[in-house]
C-alpha cells in the first residue's frame, strides 16, 4: 500500500519542484525554509490533501506545524482521517 | 555633429529640454550657435564645464562625445537610465549604440549568453548594468560616464539616488500642503519642459492618479486638448477602463484605446522579445508594444507619462509591504499585526485565504530579518531559487558557487546602510527595477518599437531630489500611497482617482500562452520552443522540469505568481535565445556578411 507521505512526496515532486534533483527532500524537509512552497503552493496542498484524502482543512489548521514538511503532513492527515 | 572648429564631435540620442534657458546662458558668456538643436548645447556646455555639463542637462539622453585635442571620448547617459547606451571592445577599440543588436553588425562581437546574467533576470527581474545578456556586450549604468583616454579606460558615477541619513519627526518640517504644493510647481514645471517639441506631444492616460495628473498638467498648459491614449483588457481583473473614461471626460482629451485580449500578448511576445533584447519575467511589456503601435498609427512620435512616480513618492505596494513587515517584525511576538499582512494585495484572492501563520512565513516578517540590507526584497527574491531550478544542469554549474543577491551588496552605494528602510526599498526599486526593467522593456523599448518617445516629468531631477528628502510618512500615511501627490493633485483630477487605491499594472500571463478551455498552446511558436526537443536543443532549461510546468499549466493547475513567471521568464528566454541565435541574420536587422 502506498503511504500518505509517497503520495504526499510525488506531489510535491511534481507541482513544486517539477522533478528537480537538487532539493534533498527527507520526510522533515521544511518546504519553507527549503522555498519548495509558496503562498499559492499552500493552496494547491490544501487542495490535494482534500481531494485525495476526502478531509476538510479548516484555516486555523493550514498551519506550517501541520503542513511544513512530508511527515507532519503524514501525521496531520493520519489524525484527521482517525477523527473523520 | 561638431562645434565650430571642428575639435568636438558629438553622437546623441535624446532631449535635453532646458536647452533654451541653457543657450541663453551660454550665448551670454560669448557661445555662437549654428544650429537650433538641443545637441549643439551638449557641444557648447562640453566646452564650458567639461564633465560638469552633465549636472546642467535636464533631459534624457545618451551620447558620445569625442574631445579631438584631448584624443578622449566621453560616453554618457543620464540620470535615471530613460536612454540607453550599450557597448562593446572590439579590435582594440570600442563600438556603441542604443541597442544591442546593432553592435553585432561588427563581426568581432558574438552573440553568446552570459548565464550570470540570465540568473540575474530571473532574480531581479532585469541584468544589473553594465551587464547584459550577452557576455560581449556591456551597458553604460544610469547616472554615469565612461572616459576613454590615452589607453585608459575609467567608469565614474555623477548622479545616484541618495536620501538624508535620518528624519526627525520632532523637527520643524514644512506642512504636508506646503509639501504638496511645492512639488505641484515643480511638476508644472517639468511638464513645461517637456512639452517643448517638433512634433505634437500626446499623453498615456492608465486611469491612475500619476498618468491623470501629467495629463492634466499638460492639457492646461498646452492651452488646448491633447490626445490621449490607453490599453484595455478584455479580462476585467486588469482593466481600468472605467477611469479612463472618467479622466478623458474630465480633461477633455480626444481619448484612444487598443484593446488587449490574451491571445494579443501572445502574438506579438516575439517581437516584445526581438525589442527588449532580454528575457522578461512578466508579459506587460507587451501591452505596451500594442499602445505604442497605436499611437504611432495615430500619428504622434512623443507621449507624456506618469512613470518614475511610484518610484520616487512611494506608490508600489512593496513599499507598503515593507511597512507592514517592518511594524510586525519589531514586535515579533505580536497576534494583531500580522493581521495587517491581509491587507497587502486585495487584488490576489490566494492571498487573502492564507493563514496568518503562513503570511508570517511568506513576507519574512521576523525580527532576525530588520538588519538584512534587503529586507525589503526579500519576499520578492526568495522566489529566485525555485525559478532559476528551471535551469539546465550544464547552467547550474556554471553558476555554482555565486549568489546573485549577495553578490548585489557590493553594488550598494557606502551611505546605504544608514537611510530609513523605506528610503533603502526606494533605492532598490529606483536604480534596479526602474532602469532594468520599467523604462527598458516597458519603456523605451516598446516605445522606439514604433518609434514613440516617452517623457516623464515625474523623473525630472528637480522632482526626484525634492521626493529624495521627503520624510517616508509624508510619502505613504498609514497606508496611504503617494499621501503628498493627492493633496498636489486636488482640483486637478477626479476626486473618484485620486482618492483610488493604486491598481498595480498588470497583464495576463499564462493564459497568453495557452488556451484554458482545451489546454492547447495559442501559436505554434509556443509549442515548438516548449517542446522538450525546443528546450534541448537551446541547452538552458532543464527539459523534464519544463515538460511538468507546461503540463501543470495546460491542465489549469498553475494559476499562483511563482508558476506563471517560470513560464514568461522561460518562454521568453526561449524566444531570445532562437532570435539571437540561429535566427538573428533571418530577422533582417543586424544582418551581416559571413553570419551564420
Amino acid at each position: 500500500m502506498v503511504t500518505i507521505e509517497a503520495q504526499v512526496r510525488q506531489f510535491v515532486i511534481e507541482n513544486f519542484l517539477f522533478g528537480r534533483s537538487d532539493v534533498m527532500l527527507n520526510g522533515d524537509t521544511s518546504f519553507l525554509e527549503s522555498r519548495i512552497i509558496d503562498s499559492t503552493g499552500v493552496l494547491e496542498l490544501v487542495n490535494f490533501l482534500e481531494t485525495t484524502y476526502g478531509i476538510e482543512v479548516e484555516e486555523e489548521e493550514m498551519d506550517p506545524a501541520n503542513l511544513d514538511s512530508l511527515e507532519r503532513i503524514a501525521t496531520f492527515v493520519g489524525k484527521k482521517q482517525a477523527r473523520g | 555633429m561638431a562645434n565650430e572648429d571642428g575639435s568636438l564631435w558629438l553622437v546623441h540620442g535624446g532631449e535635453i529640454f532646458n536647452h533654451v534657458e541653457l543657450r541663453h546662458e551660454l550665448e551670454l558668456r560669448g557661445h555662437r550657435f549654428s544650429t537650433h538643436s538641443d545637441s549643439e548645447i551638449i557641444l557648447h556646455q562640453y566646452e564650458e564645464d567639461g564633465d560638469g555639463c552633465l549636472e546642467r542637462f535636464n533631459g534624457q539622453w545618451a551620447f558620445a562625445l569625442w574631445d579631438e585635442r584631448r584624443q578622449r571620448l566621453l560616453l554618457a547617459r543620464d540620470r535615471l537610465g530613460v536612454r540607453p547606451l550599450f557597448y562593446a571592445r572590439a579590435d582594440g577599440g570600442i563600438v556603441f549604440a542604443s541597442e544591442m543588436k546593432a553592435l553585432f553588425a561588427h563581426a568581432g562581437i558574438s552573440r553568446e549568453i552570459d548565464p550570470a546574467a540570465l540568473r540575474q533576470v530571473f532574480t531581479f527581474w532585469a541584468a544589473v548594468a553594465p551587464r547584459t545578456m550577452f557576455r560581449d556586450v556591456s551597458e553604460l549604468p544610469p547616472g554615469h560616464t565612461l572616459v576613454l583616454e590615452k589607453g585608459s579606460e575609467s567608469l565614474r558615477q555623477y548622479w545616484r539616488p541618495s536620501y538624508p541619513g535620518s528624519f526627525d519627526p520632532r523637527e520643524r518640517r514644512p506642512t504636508d500642503g506646503e509639501h504638496a504644493a511645492e512639488l505641484l510647481d515643480l511638476l508644472k514645471g517639468a511638464v513645461h519642459l517637456r512639452l517643448r517639441s517638433d512634433v505634437p506631444v500626446a499623453c498615456y492616460l492608465s486611469g491612475g492618479l500619476d498618468s491623470t495628473l501629467t495629463a492634466a498638467l499638460a492639457v492646461r498648459q498646452a492651452g488646448h486638448p491633447l490626445e490621449t491614449f490607453s490599453i484595455r483588457f478584455t479580462e476585467s481583473e486588469y482593466d481600468e477602463g472605467a477611469w479612463q473614461d472618467e479622466a478623458s471626460a474630465r480633461l477633455g482629451t480626444p481619448h484612444h484605446s487598443v484593446w488587449c485580449r490574451p491571445e494579443d500578448i501572445g502574438r506579438v511576445f516575439p517581437d516584445v522579445i526581438w525589442h527588449a533584447e532580454t528575457p522578461i519575467m512578466r508579459t506587460a511589456p507587451a501591452p505596451l508594444f500594442l499602445l505604442s503601435r497605436l499611437v504611432r498609427e495615430a500619428g504622434f512620435k512623443v507621449v507624456i507619462t506618469g512613470e518614475g512616480s511610484d518610484e520616487i513618492l512611494g506608490g508600489y505596494d512593496i513599499f507598503k509591504e515593507t511597512k507592514i513587515r517592518h511594524f510586525c517584525a519589531r514586535r515579533g511576538e505580536s497576534l494583531i499585526r500580522p493581521a495587517l499582512l491581509r491587507r497587502l494585495y486585495p487584488y490576489q484572492p490566494r492571498l487573502q485565504r492564507q493563514s496568518m501563520a503562513y503570511l508570517r512565513a511568506f513576507f519574512h516578517a521576523r525580527p532576525e530579518d530588520l538588519d538584512r540590507p534587503f529586507f525589503s526584497h526579500l519576499p520578492r527574491w526568495s522566489l529566485a531559487p525555485s525559478l532559476t531550478a528551471f535551469f539546465s544542469d550544464d547552467v547550474k554549474q556554471a553558476m555554482k558557487g555565486s549568489d546573485p543577491v549577495v553578490d548585489l551588496e557590493q553594488w550598494l552605494p557606502h551611505d546605504y546602510a544608514g537611510w530609513h528602510y523605506f528610503c533603502q526599498a526606494q533605492y532598490l526599486e529606483t536604480s534596479l527595477l526602474l532602469p532594468g526593467y520599467i523604462l527598458s522593456s516597458q519603456g523605451d523599448r516598446m516605445g522606439m518599437a514604433h518609434g514613440v518617445e516617452g517623457r516623464f516629468p515625474f523623473l525630472d531631477p528637480r522632482v526626484v531630489d525634492f521626493a529624495a528628502e521627503l520624510p517616508p510618512w509624508v510619502k505613504m500615511r498609514g497606508l496611504e500611497e503617494k499621501h503628498v501627490l493627492r493633496l498636489a493633485a486636488e482640483g486637478l483630477v477626479p476626486e473618484t482617482i485620486r482618492r483610488r487605491t493604486k491598481q498595480p499594472y498588470r497583464a495576463p500571463e499564462a493564459v497568453s500562452f495557452f488556451d484554458p478551455a482545451t489546454g492547447r498552446a495559442r501559436f505554434p511558436y509556443v509549442d515548438e520552443l516548449l517542446s522538450e526537443e525546443g528546450i534541448r536543443r537551446c541547452g538552458v532549461f532543464s527539459p523534464k522540469s519544463v515538460s511538468l510546468l507546461v503540463k501543470k499549466v495546460r491542465e489549469g493547475r498553475a494559476p499562483g505568481v511563482r508558476d506563471g513567471m517560470a513560464l514568461t521568464g522561460i518562454l521568453s528566454a526561449q524566444l531570445w535565445l532562437q532570435q539571437f541565435g540561429k535566427d538573428f541574420a533571418a530577422r533582417g536587422e543586424g544582418r551581416r556578411d559571413g553570419d551564420d
